[in-house]
């Protein structure tokens, strides 16, 4: 069973006003448990709409949202569980940062779940492992930590309530390439030694590509495909005709094979392309002559 | 949502009450207050609520807006008529235990209640007709005189400045962090009041420390662009008066005269 399933989502902001617009309009998704997902669009398109729906922040306008089969805004205790389900890490969340230690920020989820003292302290320890934060960041203030240890404090702060489905909303925004890295690699680690469900908004086609199992396009407000990455990237010109760009490597590859190179399949990361490039070094024997 | 806020927003437009010189308007509203406050009897108010109604249709303000400005005053003005319907000394009318309505309570009570509408709806027309770097510039010129006794005029029209651009961006910021919160579990609609103040403290501390951040940038950015006070400092839009500033200053102090007169010579409220 999908653990994500929305049922002709939309939502209009301003309603009843000249200003009504439909941020997102009929969305219907299913997204299987386990799954690492990248959500790209452009900005407008609805992605932060659609994820602020996806644990009841937002109200839909009219449609349904089943998370493990129930429907979230059935009745209220459903939906306080749903926030504690679906973890939702904003943009920049460093500024929702507030207490006087690490620790004490990072247990501010647990202690709203009404986790006992040893299993918020565990929460704690875990979610800390989880972002690569050692022990003795514990009893620092968060606000003299540096800008990419204070993202992770506070996507720490996120995965320590446990939640079946964690989302991100870029979390790599505004990151130096180092950073971005380090964000992205413990991501892809939480999500394969936790099998949790990731959802993972993002900007770049590169990192999509190079971590995600599924990818969702967004555009205009309503789902322009989802499926695997190879099946996204086939559609690599429809993908530019609505002004989003495939990863570059796949661009070049593309070109190469108008040139009469074959890959023998699509290239969306740089590791693949080299293992290809090398094999068929290896194939022609080390000349230069790769075409 | 927090972006509901909507006291005293301004409405963008080019009629001739707009056009007034934001200095002329702010002194014109003051007169106004202090004609509020002599005139007592009733054609004089008559008078006046012609004026503003007319005022309102000129500059295409809509009757909602009106509404919306009074309504939160509302308390307040059944709080004032209560207290002089019961408290002003006079001939009663009604007696029940230690309460007494007079003839004079009754009076004071509706001139009371009148004056503080056309208060308010008086200088919600300055607010809703002038944007508010228009009003801050006029204020700046206005308290000029004040330099002589060393207060920082310009600094403090540059803060009202800041201080009016930043609201929006603020209350944003809110929205931001509220919805951060909520996603961690944050219970911001239901306990005690004490329960529900504590939960105010992971919204606010992230405010204050995001406040300073761009009162920081901000500084700097002003700095990078040599800002250094009111020194020396000449305006991208002047103030001119005009012929229609005149024009407005002359058919309302007719008015308010005539308002005037009308109370020395007719019957009053009290």
């Amino acid at each position: 069973m999908a653990i994500i399933k929305t049922e002709h989502l939309t939502h209009l902001y301003g309603k009843g006003t000249p200003f009504e617009k439909a941020a997102i309009h009929d969305v219907n998704l299913e997204i299987e448990e386990g799954e690492l997902v990248g959500v790209i669009g452009h900005t407008g398109s609805g992605k932060s709409t659609l994820i602020q729906h996806l644990n009841g922040l937002l109200k839909p306008t009219s449609g349904h949202i089943y998370i493990d089969g129930t429907d979230i805004f059935e009745n209220t205790q459903i939906l306080q569980k749903t926030r504690f389900k679906v973890g939702l890490v904003f943009q920049y969340p460093e500024y929702q940062l507030f207490e006087e230690t690490v620790e004490k920020d990072i247990a501010f989820g647990p202690k709203n779940l009404g986790f006992t003292e040893e299993q918020i302290n565990e929460a704690v320890s875990h979610a800390m492992e989880c972002v690569g934060l050692s022990d003795k960041f514990r009893k620092k203030s968060p606000f003299e930590l540096s800008g990419g240890q204070k993202r992770r404090v506070a996507i720490a702060g996120v995965i320590a309530m446990r939640p079946k489905v964690l989302i991100l909303d870029e979390p790599t925004a505004g990151l130096d390439p180092k950073g971005r890295d380090t964000i992205l690699n413990l991501i892809s680690d939480y999500h394969r030694a936790e099998k949790n469900t990731v959802l993972l908004v993002s900007h770049s086609m590169e990192d999509v590509a190079k971590y995600c199992s599924k990818v969702l396009v967004m555009n205009q407000g309503s789902v322009f495909s989802y499926g695997t990455v190879a099946e996204t990237f086939s559609r690599a010109d429809e993908i530019e005709q609505i002004g989003l760009s495939v990863p570059q490597v796949t661009r070049l590859f593309s070109l190469l094979s108008k040139e009469g190179f074959e890959a023998g399949e699509e290239v969306y990361t740089i590791a693949r392309a080299k293992e290809i490039l090398l094999q068929k070094f290896l194939q022609k024997g080390g000349t230069n002559d790769v075409i | 949502m927090l972006s509901d806020i909507t006291i005293g927003q301004f409405f963008p437009g080019k009629s001739i009450v707009h056009r007034i010189d934001p200095r002329a308007k702010i002194l014109l509203v003051l007169a106004f207050i202090i004609v509020l406050f002599i005139v007592r009897n009733p054609v004089s108010f008559l008078l006046i609520a012609v004026f503003l109604i007319g005022a309102y249709i000129v500059a295409k303000i809509p009757a909602n807006a009106i509404w919306r400005g009074v309504k939160p005053i509302l308390p307040l003005i059944v709080f004032t008529s209560i207290l002089n319907l019961f408290f002003v000394d006079g001939e009663p009318l009604v007696h029940w235990w230690i309460f007494k309505i007079t003839a004079e309570g009754i009076s004071v009570a509706v001139l009371m209640a009148i004056r503080i509408v056309c208060l308010i709806i008086g200088s919600l027309l300055l607010t809703y007709t002038t944007s508010p770097i228009a009003l801050t510039d006029a204020i700046e010129r206005l308290l000029k005189p004040l330099k002589v006794i060393r207060f920082p005029v310009h600094e403090m029209a540059m803060m009202m400045t800041i201080a009016l651009r930043f609201i929006p961006t603020l209350l944003e910021e809110t929205d931001k962090i509220m919805s951060a919160q909520k996603a961690r579990g944050a219970d911001l609609e239901t306990g005690s009041i004490v329960k529900r103040a504590k939960a105010l403290i992971p919204i606010l501390i992230p405010l204050f420390v995001s406040a300073f951040r761009r009162a920081e940038d901000l500084a700097l950015a002003m700095e990078c662009r040599c800002y250094r006070g009111g020194e020396g400092r000449t305006r991208m839009k002047q103030l001119y008066f005009s012929r229609l500033d005149a024009a407005a200053a002359s058919v309302t102090g007719v008015l308010f005269a005539a308002a005037i007169l009308m109370d020395i010579f007719l019957p009053k409220f009290i």
